[in-house]
């Protein structure tokens, strides 16, 4: 009998022991014209089961393709910018400053020459003045010939 | 991922998600609202979205918090849901009157049910999910969710027998 099977199955489906298939075969039998009297009740509830499924979502979906603006996309190479620069102005500036001292250095060594060079001068000129005082001697001795004369 | 694969990969249960949003939130555009945000968070996420075993109980459970939130943030802003699109049975036939409101009833029935009874009655009943799933979607034991539907299936008929009993309808 199939009323049988049907109540058997709502009993069951009160349980929450029917399977998937079950419940369609409930949900085909209360969609019919004909329903016994007394599972008359249940009919409602099927037939919005059956019903529930029409309706759709019908909104539009505003995907982007590119959700990341152009600064976002860029940023992380943004680092890599930065590190490269750094390294660039380390290597140029370690250049100019080894440059800066050789030129230190051979002003110093310039500074040097000129100054042994100028010491060797001054030697000369006192020795020079060393002979002027035998010069001096002389102007003395003649002096007293002519203070005698 | 391309637009039209998401699109291809979210069109056969977008629109579960939304009869999910609506059993929920009730108001139609609450729902649609709900479900675009879902929609697009998967889509913000589709770079990882291989990685999710089942996508469609994942984009589930992402639209059952989503609501869930939703409601609470609401309860506690002391604001009452906005739902004015009762469907209307504007037919001259009696009969026809009839039919839809007894259908009617259940959804108002389940409108008064506890979240996790109607998201279960919705799943179950309504878009045929087995156990496992529902589980799933819910994060829920499967134990847990059999108990959930039959206390909701008992209440459904609980109320429709009151109702059958006085005669309305």
């Amino acid at each position: 009998m199939e009323l049988d099977n049907i109540e058997r199955l709502l009993e069951k489906y009160f349980e929450a022991k029917t399977t998937v298939a079950e419940e369609k075969v409930l949900r085909a039998y209360f969609s019919q014209e004909k329903v016994a009297a007394h599972l008359e009740v249940y009919r409602p509830m099927f037939g919005y089961f059956s019903q529930g499924k029409t309706e759709q979502f019908t909104k539009e979906l505003p995907l982007k393709e590119t959700s990341k603006g152009l600064f976002r996309r860029l940023y992380p190479w943004l680092s890599v910018a930065a590190v490269t620069v750094l390294m660039i102005g380390v290597y140029f500036g370690k250049k100019r400053y080894d440059q800066q001292q050789l030129e230190k250095e051979k002003a110093q060594y310039a500074y040097q020459e000129t100054k042994k060079a100028l010491s060797l001068l001054a030697d000369n000129f006192s020795r020079g003045t060393e002979k002027v005082a035998y010069l001096n001697e002389f102007v003395e001795a003649k002096e007293k010939i002519y203070n005698k004369n | 991922m391309q637009q039209s694969d998401f699109l291809k990969m979210v069109t056969p249960f977008q629109d579960k998600l939304y009869r999910m949003a609506k059993r929920l939130l009730v108001s139609r555009e609450e729902a649609e609202d709900a479900t675009q945000e879902v929609l697009l968070k998967l889509w913000s996420k589709k770079k990882t979205i291989g990685s999710y075993r089942n996508i469609e109980a994942f984009a589930m459970t992402m639209t059952k918090n989503f609501c869930l939130d939703r409601l609470k943030s609401k309860q506690a802003g002391n604001l009452k849901l906005v739902h004015s699109n009762y469907q209307e049975g504007g037919t001259s036939l009696q009969k026809q009157v009839e039919a839809v409101d007894s259908v009617d009833w259940v959804r108002k029935i389940m409108e008064e049910l506890p979240e996790q009874q109607k998201m279960v009655l919705q799943l179950r009943d309504i878009e045929e999910y087995d156990y496992d799933e529902i589980a799933e979607m819910l994060e829920m034991k499967p134990t847990a969710v059999r108990v959930a539907l039959s206390r909701a299936r008992k209440a459904v008929r609980e109320k429709l027998m009151e109702k059958h009993n006085y005669g309305i309808g």
